[in-house]
């Protein structure tokens, strides 16, 4: 009985995703896994994909459930990056330059991406799919077709920009490396780490202003909002706004502590893991706290970091952590989405 | 022994957890007969329906007591699709059509006529092909038993509603050997034309030897129509009369008539007083489906508990969701003689008007969240209360918010674990209680209730009009509350308007007669009634 | 007056015909202008065209019935391709080739169609409202199963020999396995296609002539008839000439001599794709059909008159996986190698992309909206890389655009559909 009620209040797939994850650690020690390895690479990789999942928060909040739209805000970050590096900067300006000029990019698409949610009630999860599927695809034409002139971008030979670019130049792992420290063989990024929670900070007192808390209301009972005077168009609005520029900057922050730029049809499935991790953490399509960020990527990342040096272990070939990840990934957003409560 | 009866149900009683709904109800109904049932909402028609209809709920919560019988056999009907098959059709308030469908489809729906073809034979009965021609048959016969000349091919959308409602009546009738048809509020969505082609159907079908059972509350058609009208009150049979020997005026007084102990103790020391109007209706309309609200003009006085009730569907509560913006309106609305804006929900609020929803849970309050935020948040999101600025953010005070919180709790004696409590896991009476606190935290100037009593318990009940009484008297509030239960309306309130067809059918004091109550209530026309008054 | 009147209702007629095919007229001048812009021949296209249209029909017509059913999109296709695909691994492990081959994989998919097409339609019940999103999460994530089956499973649990099929190691397939017919076959390539192939001119003087007697009959049978028929007898007018176009065309054709006189249909294949319309056009017509568009049209009216919605949904979900498993093995052995790991992932929106061009929509589907759509989808990803490239001077353009189609299509047409659905609920 105990047990049972332990479980329910940790939520299933948070009980099983850390079991898991458990499971996976011991068998790592047990197998002799460096663990300094091991661990360093599951804090990098906290602070990298941190941003996105937080991304999921305000959308979530405001009714619209995950911003399965992601790509979107990743494409205006991509955007910022790019064109930072073209006008020619470098180390810590390279990466907050590409910040200034994303956001601007991020409000302005973020505004019409929530004119066409509000268009489309109802169905917002497949729409914002696809939506942003094919933002990334009309993005990919830009990518050849826009005048980029940076040669540490541009093919050598042909049009248009490279698929991926280092940044070892510009601002790869300018994060990182701020103040970072080892700990018993285990490195610490305290500028990632930093910035990450920052982020995590900022969104909270987003949450717990007088628009953050009418968004909230709104997202959990629109008409109870309606009845106290709430804009829900608006809140929901400025909620994928913000949502937007998370994953703009989300991006960025990716991409600089990964040392490489990804482009073309690199955002298309990025929003799936962040989604996963958002509701590994505790969220469901229409909750979501930060807690539930900070725990989802630590659970979700944690496991897949680690999965990988186990399993290579066990089955030399080929790349059964991917195949974790898929299942896992898409497994935790169909027990979600069987959650939302809908039908006609 | 033939004594003609089609349907007898003897002595039904029903209980909803310890709820006694139906206390020894009797109804008989004869072959050829119009039955007429009338009772105000919550009398027990809806739950002698389903017990008629073997529904679900009803033997999912322990059954009924008494027993039925159909055709002089006593029947246990266990199903819809048993009673269905003894030969009891249904013409429901909703129509059960699907627009794209032509008529015969609808008719037809789910008992399509099949033939075989090569591949059902081998796979089974839902591969046979459907035989539309023998379905256009019926479905033609059906509709030449009404009098129906329109076409069966031509789809549902686009018809008129008097058409629809034959063609559920058409259904019915299609299914083969109806013996018993149960007519649920007919005429509620027809014309007055149309509604005249129906109980002449109505006639007609009686006259064929269907007996017919009719739910209405509009008291003109049961005197037209029935041959006998059962009259339902508080799951109580009153009496069974036979039509021709019995008027509106006593049936109207059957239906309502209580004993109500008025409250109000200082009612004609209040009366004297000469109030101020605080606000004022001028041909306000407001298109609440299902509550339509139909150019009424009110004058609500300042100080005063005022009163509306009606039969549901017919408007009483599209009048404070109309006010409050909520559903769109049109009209005049003066506070304290000025203009107020309408379809503004903002504007309404910042004026000092507050809102106790009907709909409790999907309008009152966000369920799975805190008792903290539903109480604090429109005051918080009009008044800007409950802020406080830290540096360049303006967040919530959650000190100042748990203070107010835990006030009101003391104050409303709301029983909770703590003020962090889902308001979800509360109790009906506590859900009202943080519902009304949300509103006080405005402190408004009107306070307009909607169904404050709607499926709490009787103890809790009385707490919640205590309240009203005490915020009127001692804050001196105006208090506007809409209440589908008459006694508890003419307990406290200093007057009442009863609302009819979206209308405002007259104002009443606590005290008057059943009669007027009930009359107003049936929407018998006012100068009818202004005839039967004197 | 009333002349003024007629053309304005002509005019209106007009209007309203644009409006309702918008996304296909559309799509016909994209294809016009990419079919002029790529300077490929124009036998070249046809060919493929003939190519394509066999073998992709099959698929998108498996995507009436969920449609009509109201479940919307099926996404969830794409675990039908992968029991098709299960079952190619199977008979070609075994080494069952040619047509025997083929039937067998259709005999070996179907209860793994089955009982996926149960999970999924479980699935779709369990998040009404949901099922776009839903069955495009399954596809992913049975994705994850398919792999760990076939790339894991395979030689380690699932004992499967050393073959060419398997990979060098011993564990798991090859990511691509040859399907080869011909002399010394190892697979099911042409097995169907291959059967009988006749010349497409001869296939459409032979097609039309078939058009103009169905016709014929029809106008006959107008004649006495007590209710007003479907279609009107200028209609049937109508085809008559347009059969006697076409079998002119094909005589002048064939008498030029040009290349296109060459080209050939693989007529088996376009048989087995009429039947599946006559299927999908019959179902409609029996009691499970009438319950289908019930439910699709109302699930609560559909419950109250005694139709038991789920299961109704759960049988069209069955269907609709089985035909895109067999879809799936017909389209495999039209290419000829299956890619193990990558051919059914694109199946759903290939597939939903065609129909909804050919003018479908999330509650709207017929079989001409499947092979029109199949047939402007289809020619639009022929020409879409040649055109960029003549365009912009780069095929990889072509190429994004082509997938943006694909996703905006699709994109767009929720879009409509969720904002008219919420313009009638304000109504």
């Amino acid at each position: 009985m105990t047990s049972k009620l332990i479980v329910n209040k940790i939520g299933l797939p948070r009980f099983i995703i850390s079991t898991l994850f458990v499971f996976v650690l011991i068998l790592a020690v047990v197998l002799k896994v460096p663990m300094d390895m091991l661990l360093s690479d599951v804090i990098k990789r906290f602070g990298m994909y941190g941003i996105l999942v937080l991304a999921m928060v305000p959308s979530i909040q405001s009714g619209t459930g995950p911003n399965f739209a992601l790509p979107i805000g990743i494409v205006c970050g991509l955007l910022g990056a790019t064109m930072s590096i073209e006008f020619g900067h470098v180390g810590f300006s390279a990466f907050i330059i590409a910040v200034l000029f994303s956001i601007p990019i991020a409000v302005i698409t973020g505004y019409f991406y929530g004119k066409l949610l509000n268009a489309v009630k109802g169905s917002e999860m497949a729409i914002a799919t696809y939506t942003g599927f094919s933002v990334v695809q009309l993005m990919s034409i830009g990518w050849i077709m826009l005048p980029f002139k940076s040669g540490q971008m541009i093919w050598p030979i042909g049009k248009g920009l490279r698929t991926t670019f280092t940044l070892e130049k510009t601002f790869g792992h300018v994060l990182d490396n701020f103040l970072h420290f080892n700990i018993l063989g285990v490195t610490i990024p305290t500028g990632l780490l930093l910035f990450f929670l920052g982020a995590c900070y900022f969104v909270y007192l987003f949450t717990k202003s007088k628009t953050g808390t009418a968004i909230l209301a709104g997202g959990m009972n629109p008409n109870y909002a309606r009845a106290s005077g709430v804009n829900i168009d608006k809140g929901r609005m400025i909620a994928n706004i913000l949502s937007t520029v998370l994953g703009a900057v989300g991006i960025i922050v990716y991409s600089s502590s990964y040392g490489f730029v990804q482009l073309y049809t690199a955002p298309l499935m990025m929003a799936f893991p962040a989604v996963a991790a958002v509701l590994i953490g505790g969220a469901t399509a229409k909750r979501a706290k930060i807690s539930h960020v900070i725990i989802g990527v630590l659970l979700f990342q944690g496991l897949l970091t680690s999965a990988m040096p186990v399993t290579n272990k066990i089955f030399p070939v080929g790349n059964i952590s991917e195949i974790i990840r898929t299942v896992v990934q898409n497994g935790i957003i169909l027990y979600a989405l069987t959650k939302v409560e809908g039908g006609k | 022994m033939n004594n003609g009866y089609v349907l007898q149900m003897k002595d039904i009683s029903k209980e909803y957890y310890g709820n006694k709904v139906l206390k020894g109800v009797n109804l008989n109904v004869k072959a050829g007969e119009i039955h007429c049932l009338v009772g105000e909402n919550g009398a027990g028609k809806s739950t002698l329906m389903n017990i008629l209809f073997g529904m679900d709920v009803i033997h999912s919560t322990g059954g009924y007591e008494g027993e039925i019988l159909f055709n002089e056999k006593i029947t246990e009907i266990k199903s819809p699709k048993k009673a269905m098959e003894l030969g009891i059709g249904m013409v429901h308030q909703e129509f059960m059509l699907i627009p794209e469908f032509t008529i015969t489809e609808n008719i037809k729906l789910n008992r399509e006529i099949t033939k075989d073809n090569v591949i059902s034979k081998i796979l089974g009965d839902r591969l046979r092909t459907i035989d539309s021609k023998r379905m256009n048959d019926d479905a033609r016969s059906a509709l030449d038993r009404l009098d129906m000349n329109i076409d069966e091919w031509v789809r549902i959308v686009g018809l008129p509603v008097g058409h629809m409602q034959f063609v559920e009546i058409a259904r019915e009738i299609d299914k083969t050997k109806v013996k018993l048809m149960v007519f649920d509020e007919p005429t509620a969505v027809l014309t007055e034309s149309e509604a005249d082609n129906l109980l002449k159907s109505m006639k007609k079908l009686a006259s064929s030897g269907i007996a017919i059972l009719f739910i209405t509350h509009r008291l003109d058609e049961v005197i037209s129509i029935s041959d006998n009208v059962t009259i339902l009150r508080d799951g109580e049979l009153v009496k069974t009369l036979v039509t021709s020997e019995s008027s509106v005026g006593e049936i109207a007084e059957l239906m309502v008539g209580r004993k109500v102990d008025i409250l109000n103790k200082e009612e004609k020391n209040k009366k004297q007083v000469k109030r101020e109007v605080i606000l004022e209706l001028k041909d306000f309309s407001v298109h609440m489906p299902g509550e339509e609200v139909k150019n009424i003009n009110l004058k609500i006085e300042n100080g005063e508990i005022f009163g509306i009730g009606g039969l549901a569907g017919q408007g009483k509560v599209g009048i404070a969701n109309g006010i409050m913006g909520l559903y769109p309106s049109n009209g005049e609305l003066y506070l304290k003689g000025n203009k107020l804006k309408l379809n503004d929900t903002n504007n309404s609020l910042e004026n000092g008007l507050a809102f106790v929803s009907e709909d409790r849970r999907e309008v009152g309050l966000i369920l799975d969240s805190s008792i903290e935020l539903n109480i604090i948040f429109t005051a918080l999101n009009i008044q800007n209360k409950f802020l406080k600025k830290y540096l360049f953010f303006t967040l919530q005070n959650s000190k100042k918010i748990k203070k107010h919180t835990d006030e009101m709790i003391k104050k409303l004696d709301i029983r909770c674990t703590s003020s962090k409590q889902n308001v979800g896991k509360l109790s009906g009476g506590n859900q009202q209680k943080v519902c009304i606190a949300r509103a006080l935290t405005q402190d408004p100037d009107i306070l307009f209730v909607s169904e404050p009593t709607r499926g709490i318990d009787i103890g809790a009940k009385k707490l919640v009009l205590d309240l009203l009484v005490e915020l009127n008297k001692e804050l001196g509030m105006t208090i506007v509350m809409t209440s589908s239960e008459l006694t508890e309306l003419r307990k406290i309130s200093d007057r009442i308007a009863i609302i009819s067809e979206g209308k405002v059918a007259g104002i009443l004091k606590p005290g008057d007669s059943d009669k007027k109550f009930g009359l107003m209530m049936s929407g018998t026309k006012i100068k009818e009634l202004q005839e039967e008054v004197i | 007056m009333a002349e003024v009147k007629e053309i304005n209702k002509k005019n209106s007629q007009l209007k309203s015909f644009f409006i309702k095919n918008i996304v296909t007229i559309i799509f016909i001048v994209i294809t016009i202008i990419g079919i002029l812009l790529s300077e490929l021949s124009f036998t070249f296209i046809v060919n493929e065209l003939i190519n394509r249209i066999s073998r992709n029909s099959f698929l998108v017509l498996s995507l009436i019935i969920p449609i009509l059913a109201g479940i919307g999109l099926n996404f969830g296709i794409v675990v039908g391709a992968m029991a098709g695909q299960t079952a190619i691994i199977m008979v070609t492990y075994w080494g069952i080739t040619g047509l025997k081959g083929f039937i067998l994989s259709l005999i070996f998919a179907f209860p793994f169609a089955v009982l996926f097409g149960y999970l999924t339609g479980k699935l779709f019940n369990k998040t009404k409202g949901q099922e776009m999103i839903a069955g495009l999460i399954v596809g992913f994530f049975a994705n994850g199963i398919y792999q760990f089956v076939f790339l894991y499973l395979v030689g380690t649990i699932i004992p499967m020999k050393n073959t060419v099929m398997i990979k060098p190691d011993g564990v798991g397939l090859r990511n691509t396995i040859s399907l080869c017919g011909g002399d010394y076959p190892d697979g099911i390539k042409y097995a169907l296609d291959g059967i009988f192939r006749l010349n497409l001119f001869y296939f459409m003087i032979i097609g039309s002539s078939l058009v103009m007697i169905y016709a014929v009959y029809k106008i006959l049978k107008n004649r006495n008839k007590k209710y007003i028929p479907v279609k009107s007898s200028g209609t049937y007018i109508t085809y008559i000439i347009i059969a006697l176009v076409f079998i002119a065309v094909s005589i002048g054709v064939l008498v030029s001599g040009s290349s296109l006189a060459m080209l050939k249909v693989p007529v088996i294949t376009l048989a087995v794709i009429a039947v599946l319309c006559l299927f999908n056009v019959l179902i409609m017509k029996t009691k499970i059909g009438q319950d289908f568009r019930t439910v699709g049209l109302s699930q609560s009216i559909a419950k109250v008159s005694g139709i038991n919605v789920d299961r109704t949904r759960l049988i069209a979900t069955i269907i609709s996986t089985v035909l895109a498993a067999w879809g799936q093995i017909i389209f495999l052995q039209n290419i000829g190698t299956m890619n193990t790991y990558g051919n059914h992932m694109q199946v759903g929106m290939f597939a939903i992309a065609a129909i909804l061009i050919g003018g479908a929509s999330v509650t709207k589907a017929n079989v001409r909206h499947a092979l029109i759509g199949t047939a402007l989808f289809h020619s639009v990803f022929i020409v879409s890389p040649t055109a960029g490239k003549t365009l912009f001077g780069d095929a990889q353009i072509g190429e994004f655009f082509r997938a943006f189609v694909v996703y905006g299509v699709i994109g767009i047409s929720l879009g409509l559909h969720a904002w008219k659905k919420r313009a009638v609920s304000r109504l």
